[in-house]
């Protein structure tokens, strides 16, 4: 299943970068560098063969476990791949663990004090924090904590000092979203008979919102988590970007910008990997929450 | 609720007003470099202020706007006319048509939006076309999902069943009959989506793959003047204002109309 969906988008990638406008040659000699010395280079990354040729050198690459080498650095794509991913995991991880207690918690208060005062101010929170672009929130927070206030150094990759800012401005649209979500979702259980049953059973309202309605509202919201996570795993391109985070995102990007083949296309292709595993991890947990879908499955 | 949605269709209003009528309104050209006001403060000449290159705020916003605007209105149009196409064939004729559309667009749409745009957009020389191109490419995929989901409730109900048997073909049933049926979804999702197109057009800008230099776009407008975040935030502030202020317009105009006709979204 993996296998053939990676020749896929491997194909696809290498059409794709070789639409691309611009010759890498050109852009790593300048344009008026000598013809043999452009020669020599193109037949260095192959470059003078024929297309077929130079995807079939690729899979080939491929099979061996490798990506390729940067035009520009001359370094493994994989190599640098494994030596920024731990840093795109990081931001990743740490933008979720203050997203998903906040969202959850928010969702669920806005969902119990339906159309009070409460609700409408987390709504109205969540929608704007669902408008706002995380460059600019980024450039915000950086401007508020790092320059005026200076708790947090403004850029780079390290510690958790470092980690602290960008977290946090990832982690606001997934905040919102999950805000939003959960609010509907429990809305949604709150009329369900079994909520009503376990009233009449006299179970505390604490027990009935964290266990019955929670629960159940369970699975629009890993939907949520797993899709944001996934992406995030991918590199948060922009936020990368504005606090110099060593990560996937700004790899990818900079590989774009340079048009630097092998980079994008190890990124495409290391992206989709990652794209599953976080898809096959989601519909197993599906799978363990939900138990009405393991039914499903087993009466097939 | 109700309320809510005319105040932000008024404000979404005025903006686009203001953005038509940039060259009335604005009393600086937003490309004409000014070397005598370099990053002057906000004041009675400039407004907002001046930006690095003496360029007015406040006519750049006024400017930018109009390309914001109308990219993610006309990506919003062009994600509903491919979307509508595929999800009316899809929802129709089910089978294996349906199950190959809808195997693609769960891949499109299982993919980072951002990161799909970023893709598509380097394949052609930036400008504003490509974002377009780009948005829409990436848009189209929820609009088919939400309007296969709506047809194929509808294929089964009387009305297209006495359609086929006064001997309606096919490509008549689509278009006279359950086509109209699909428009006020179809607004509702674009209600929906547009703000999130607001926002993915500033952010390509703002990675300098949106219209080109010296155009203002309000992304463009933060990443040139991000480094002087510090001394002179009236050149970021605005513009990421407005960004925020029309995808938020959006964003809640998306909430009341589905709120209105009940429509539940998945996907």
């Amino acid at each position: 299943m993996l296998i053939p969906l990676l020749l896929g988008i491997s194909l696809f990638t290498f059409t794709f970068t070789k639409a691309l406008p611009g010759d890498p040659v050109l852009s790593m000699v300048g344009e008026r560098a000598q013809p043999e010395v452009i020669q020599k280079i193109r037949r260095e990354i192959g470059a003078d063969k024929d297309v077929f040729r130079q995807y079939l050198g690729y899979v080939e690459l491929l099979l061996k476990g490798e990506l390729g080498r940067s035009y520009y650095t001359n370094r493994e794509v994989f190599d640098d791949l494994l030596l920024k991913f731990p840093n795109t995991l990081r931001l990743a991880f740490a933008a979720m663990i203050i997203a998903i207690p906040f969202g959850l918690f928010f969702g669920l208060v806005s969902a119990l004090k339906k159309d009070t005062f409460s609700d409408r101010l987390i709504s109205s929170v969540s929608v704007t924090g669902l408008s706002i672009p995380v460059f600019w929130s980024g450039l915000l927070i950086m401007l508020f904590f790092s320059l005026r206030l200076k708790l947090f150094p403004p850029s780079g990759t390290g510690d958790i000092r470092f980690l602290i800012l960008p977290a946090i401005t990832l982690s606001l649209p997934s905040l919102a979203t999950l805000a939003r979500v959960t609010r509907t979702t429990i809305i949604e259980v709150f009329h369900m008979p079994f909520i009503t049953t376990a009233r009449a059973k006299g179970i505390g309202e604490a027990r009935i919102n964290l266990i019955h309605l929670l629960k159940n509202a369970l699975i629009p919201i890993v939907t949520v988590i797993g899709l944001d996570f996934g992406s995030y795993l991918n590199g948060a391109v922009l936020t990368e970007t504005i606090f110099g985070w060593d990560g996937i995102g700004r790899f990818t990007m900079e590989g774009i910008m340079k048009r630097d083949y092998p980079v994008i296309m190890g990124c495409v292709l290391f992206g989709t990997i990652i794209f599953v595993i976080v898809n096959l991890t989601v519909d197993i947990a599906y799978h363990y929450l939900d138990p009405r879908i393991r039914l499903h499955e087993n009466n097939r | 609720m109700k309320t809510t949605g005319k105040i932000v269709l008024g404000i979404l209003i005025l903006i686009s007003l203001i953005s038509l009528f940039a060259p009335l309104l604005s009393k600086y050209d937003p490309e004409r470099i000014d070397l005598d006001s370099l990053r002057e403060p906000p004041g009675l000449n400039h407004l907002l202020g001046t930006d690095s290159k003496g360029r007015d705020i406040l006519s750049r916003i006024v400017y930018g706007g109009r390309i914001s605007i109308s990219i993610a209105v006309l990506s919003a149009l062009l994600s509903m006319t491919v979307g509508l196409a595929v999800g009316l064939c899809s929802g129709y004729f089910g089978g294996r048509i349906d199950a190959v559309i809808m195997a693609f667009v769960d891949l499109v749409l299982s993919f980072p939006a951002l990161l799909l745009a970023i893709g598509i957009s380097v394949l052609f020389p930036p400008g504003i076309y490509t974002v377009l191109v780009a948005i829409a490419s990436v848009g189209w995929a929820s609009f088919a999902r939400i309007i296969r989901g709506y047809v194929l409730t509808l294929r089964e109900s009387s009305f297209v069943e006495a359609a086929r048997s006064v001997g309606c073909g096919n490509i008549r049933i689509l278009l006279v009959h359950l086509l109209p049926q699909c428009l006020p979804l179809l607004l509702v999702v674009a209600g929906m989506k547009t703000g999130g197109y607001i926002l993915t057009e500033a952010s390509l800008s703002f990675l300098g793959l949106g219209a080109q230099p010296p155009a203002a776009t309000w992304g463009s407008m933060i990443s040139a003047n991000r480094i002087y975040i510090s001394s002179a935030p009236w050149m970021v502030f605005p513009p990421g204002f407005m960004i925020a202020l029309t995808a938020l317009c959006f964003n809640i105009l998306g909430d009341v109309l589905r709120q209105k006709y009940d429509v539940r979204i998945r996907g």
